[in-house]
């Protein structure tokens, strides 16, 4: 694509770059009946799970009498009424990469609330007082609990299953493992003028999406298995089910509705395994939904991850080397586990493209506690927060503005970097070079809000209050190339009116919304002409499904595609029946209209005429895409924090965020993106912590223990937009869903560390912690 | 046990279990808007009005509710008129996954109908009971300001 025809796309668009109201707008704001639990679904059984209250144990003996006593049980089963099918709950496209080291029930645990047996009954009280009555016999097991005790000698084995496939090394308990190296680490070192080391720890982090999974099942008139499930992936879902219980793909309908918030936690196959046993079992629908203690512990977290990273620069702060070592916590099975840990590298390393060598290696190990999996940002901020605040680090131990540092290092438009042919996701990347990239004007802009020049290193202080400023950068991507393929078809009604069916999840993001205004643009009606219906196995085509930044990019760009083909076939019907050769012919207002006679047909009067008198035909197109690329967007951060000498405190005082993501396609959505995506990081560097008892139990899984922002939590967040144009995307846009959780952890520790001299190295960070480290400082 | 409870102008009689919250009633009389996420009074997604005051039906048994007006996000819209709050919503992005929404939009109609012109500091405090995950509450308290600077209230900029 030349740059002419970009400005001149750039110049006229109608319907995209519009902040239009979300489609599903007004159904959501009138609180209507549109989530998985709100379906009725007469006679449908309660479904609930008898959990391990044990870390890691063998299941002796369960018994069920008494529970199945209970009235209203219908059915209790254990592994021994499953089949037994090593698989992974992960989500992701096929082959997947995670391994396959799980069972829909095993006679194994290997966490506290892992699944033991399933209960249906009549009444949500039958099946709960029935989880109470199972009688389970276990066999204690030692476990892991520390992710760095995984490995060693006397660690005993978490999955010595014989039937699982794809552990990397599972008699050490390493799920995964990886390594590159580019150019020479040790002798690039020795010339350097600077070289620091640190280790960098980040911990878990709960997705708090307000909506529960939920999920029912029930054959439908036809004998069709039916699932409603809250998940981004409902492709997947069918597949996989598929696989568990034999059936053939085509037999299966999963329907995804509107979705209460997911941020990844919905990507995994968590509820669906369990309603499908029942419905299949008793030939009942069945309803499942989780309640708030399981969410949080028995779905997914984010991957705890502790990075050594050796930064070597010369003295005026050129770096030169960057090593990167890790050791990632994947929990009981190893979903994501390679490439949320590739991740942490494959969209941090390239933003600093400017070094002569670079390294990044570790493990991803089982534990005994709640598995990780993907969770917004996806390895990203882990990664970051090492990798940013090592160099922020050694830029003030050189005497340099660590924003000038990372600045004059950072990657720019028409630059590449080779780690992103080295790094993909779970297999090689794919080479690229950076066609848009207006890193540069977010940070000029955020270096502006903040007040960078007047505060930086100024330690403004206010009785025992004392202020300070930090900033951070970052990149993410749009999609996995050459992997993620989303698809629409788009068909023409009579009344000049289309339908778009997209397998593309939109889990509350606006996607549903932006797809509409790309065919709208191509096909120059209002956003409103296009009815947009999404995510159902049996009607819409196939999508991989809303991770990895990937909708707006990939599925986007199958719209444009479909609706261009769509667009053609207009024309051409068009040319027939105003009798005007093709090339004289443009579609402008919902009609076509040649820029020759100025004669012209609505695309009503059209589309009637082609339903029954004229050339009859169903103007229709389906069209797929998977990028070729996958071109990251940009964030750069800034945070003033003040932190109370005294007590250690720490207050967000004020929090800026600039990104570019291309053209934003509907402005208002992402910005909004940005500010959920910042606020979930706040959120987890400040007071977002799990613990866990001593014998595994995560003991903060409500929102009194797990606290979340509230309103009153942050100071001023301000965020914004910076525009650019990627050629390669729909209207020139990227993706802006998960980078903005890449920053606030970094950003904020730089601050505190400028406000009070403390260096904090394990996220989220608190008070108290704080307060030992200050007392320290002035010893 | 019989109840009545008056949910939107309506009267309705309704067999329940004894100690049954009010969300559980709700919701089985299809006011699906009514949000279960936590189910021990944190995050506000239950709320609904009972005499005009936002409470949390999640941890509110249903008998108390007898003998008083219950509102639910069903009742703000009205011949196809939305509530200045949903519209609002609307043009600021603040309905994001919308589960909150109810919960927020009855919270926000009672703190405008006690307070008309509240400053942002007003809004955050009523307000921070309800949580939100997906929004990042921003487009959510512009949606309040933006109602109030349409009434030619203060900017709180
Ligand atoms: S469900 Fe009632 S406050 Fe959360
Ligand atoms: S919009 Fe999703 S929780 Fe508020």
């Amino acid at each position: 694509m030349t740059d002419a025809l970009n400005t001149k796309e750039l110049k006229c668009f109608n319907a995209v770059n519009k902040s239009v109201k979300k489609v599903d707008g007004i159904s959501l704001v009138t609180g209507q009946p549109v989530y998985t639990n709100d379906f009725d679904v007469p006679g449908a059984l309660y479904v609930r799970l008898v959990r391990s209250s044990h870390a890691h144990a063998i299941i002796k003996n369960i018994d069920t009498s008494q529970a199945l006593k209970i009235p209203g049980v219908v059915t209790i089963l254990t592994y021994k009424d499953l089949p037994r099918i090593p698989f992974t709950r992960a989500g992701q496209g096929y082959p997947e990469p995670s391994p396959y080291d799980t069972f829909v029930l095993d006679k194994k645990v290997r966490y506290v609330g892992d699944p033991v047996a399933i209960v249906a009954a009549e009444t949500e009280r039958a099946a709960k007082l029935a989880v109470k009555a199972v009688k389970v016999e276990y066999e204690v097991l030692d476990a892991v609990l520390d992710f760095e005790q995984a490995i060693s000698e006397n660690a005993p084995i978490i999955h010595d299953e014989p039937e699982a496939v794809g552990i990397h090394d599972a008699s050490r308990n390493i799920a995964a493992h990886f390594e590159m190296e580019i150019g020479n680490i040790d002798e690039t070192l020795k010339s350097c003028d600077k070289v620091i080391t640190r280790t960098y720890h980040t911990k878990t982090q709960l997705h708090a999406m307000m909506e529960p999974h939920a999920s029912i099942s029930y054959f439908d008139p036809n004998g069709k298995l039916t699932v409603i499930s809250s998940t981004q992936v409902p492709f997947h879902a069918r597949r996989i089910l598929s696989r568990l219980f034999n059936i053939p793909i085509g037999d299966i309908r999963v329907i995804k509705p509107r979705i209460g918030g997911g941020f990844g936690g919905k990507q995994a196959i968590h509820l669906e395994p369990y309603v499908v046993a029942v419905t299949l079992k008793t030939r009942r629908p069945a309803r499942m939904v989780l309640d708030r203690s399981e969410v949080s512990m028995a779905t997914n977290i984010r991957h705890e991850m502790k990075y050594t990273v050796t930064v070597g620069a010369t003295s005026n702060g050129e770096i030169k080397v960057i090593d990167m070592e890790g050791l990632s916590n994947t929990g009981a099975y190893g979903e994501h586990a390679l490439t949320t840990f590739m991740v942490a590298g494959s969209k941090t390393l390239p933003l600093y493209n400017k070094v002569e060598a670079v390294r990044f290696s570790g493990n991803v190990v089982y534990t005994n506690l709640p598995s990780a999996g993907a969770y917004r940002g996806y390895g990203a901020p882990q990664g970051l927060f090492a990798l940013d605040c090592t160099i922020d680090e050694l830029a003030r131990e050189l005497g340099l503005d660590p924003l000038d540092v990372k600045e004059k290092n950072s990657i720019r438009e028409g630059e590449s970097s080779p780690i992103f042919r080295i790094m993909g996701e779970g297999r090689e990347g794919v080479d690229q070079i950076v066609r848009s990239c207006k890193l540069q004007e977010c940070i000029d802009k955020g270096k502006a809000a903040i007040g960078w020049n007047e505060k930086y290193g100024k330690r403004l202080k206010n009785g025992s209050k004392v202020r300070g400023v930090g900033c951070a950068i970052a990149m993410q991507g749009s999609g996995i190339a050459k992997i993620d393929m989303g698809a629409a078809t788009i068909k023409m009604n009579e009344d000049g009116s289309f339908n778009l069916l997209l397998g593309a999840t939109d889990l509350g993001t606006g996607s549903d919304t932006i797809m509409a205004q790309i065919a709208a643009e191509v096909l120059q009606v209002s956003y409103d002409k296009i009815k947009v219906y999404s995510s159902d196995t049996d009607l819409t085509p196939f999508d991989t499904g809303a991770y990895a930044s990937s909708t707006t990019y990939v599925s986007g760009n199958a719209v444009r595609k479909a609706a261009e083909m769509v667009k053609e076939k207009i024309l051409e019907k068009a040319s027939v029946y105003l009798e005007e050769p093709r090339e004289n012919l443009m579609v402008e207002n919902a009609k076509v209209v040649s820029t020759k006679t100025g004669r012209e047909v609505t695309y009503e009067e059209l589309g009637t005429k082609l339903f029954y008198t004229f050339e009859q035909e169903q103007i229709a197109a389906t069209a797929s895409y998977v990028g070729e690329e996958s071109p990251p967007p940009f964030l750069a951060s800034f945070a003033e924090v003040e932190v109370d000498l005294e007590t250690g405190k720490i207050e967000l005082v004020k929090f800026v965020s600039y990104a570019d993501c291309g053209t934003p396609l509907n402005p208002v959505q992402a910005l909004g993106q940005l500010e959920g995506a910042t606020m979930q990081g706040i959120g987890w560097a400040l007071f977002e912590d799990v613990i866990y008892g001593k014998d595994g139990r995560m003991l903060t899984n409500d929102f009194f223990t797990y606290k979340i922002p509230a309103r009153m939590d942050y100071g001023k967040l301000e965020c914004g937009l910076v525009d650019s144009y990627e050629p390669t995307g729909p209207f020139g846009a990227k993706s802006i869903a998960e980078i903005g959780i890449d920053t606030p952890i970094p950003a904020i520790a730089n601050a505190i560390y400028d406000a009070t001299g403390v260096r904090l190295r394990k996220a989220p960070f608190n008070s108290e912690e704080l307060f030992f480290e200050i007392l320290k400082e002035e010893v | 046990m019989m109840l009545e409870l008056t949910v939107n102008g309506r009267v309705h009689s309704v067999e329940i279990n004894p100690g049954e919250m009010l969300l559980d009633v709700l919701r089985r009389l299809g006011y699906k808007s009514v949000r279960r996420s936590c189910d021990n009074a944190s995050c506000g997604n239950c709320t609904v009005l009972l005499d005009g005051k936002p409470i949390l039906s999640c941890t509110t048994f249903a008998a108390r509710a007898t003998g008083h007006k219950i509102e639910t996000v069903e009742s703000l819209e009205k011949d196809g008129i939305l509530h200045p709050i949903q519209e609002s919503l609307l043009e600021t992005g603040g309905a994001q996954c919308g589960f909150c929404i109810p919960g927020f939009a009855l919270t926000a109609k009672a703190l405008l109908e006690e307070n008309p012109e509240p400053t942002e500091e007003e809004i955050r405090e009523a307000l921070n009971g309800n949580l939100c995950r997906c929004t990042g509450y921003e487009s959510q308290i512009r949606a309040i300001l933006n109602i109030t600077h349409k009434r030619g209230g203060l900017s709180n900029d």
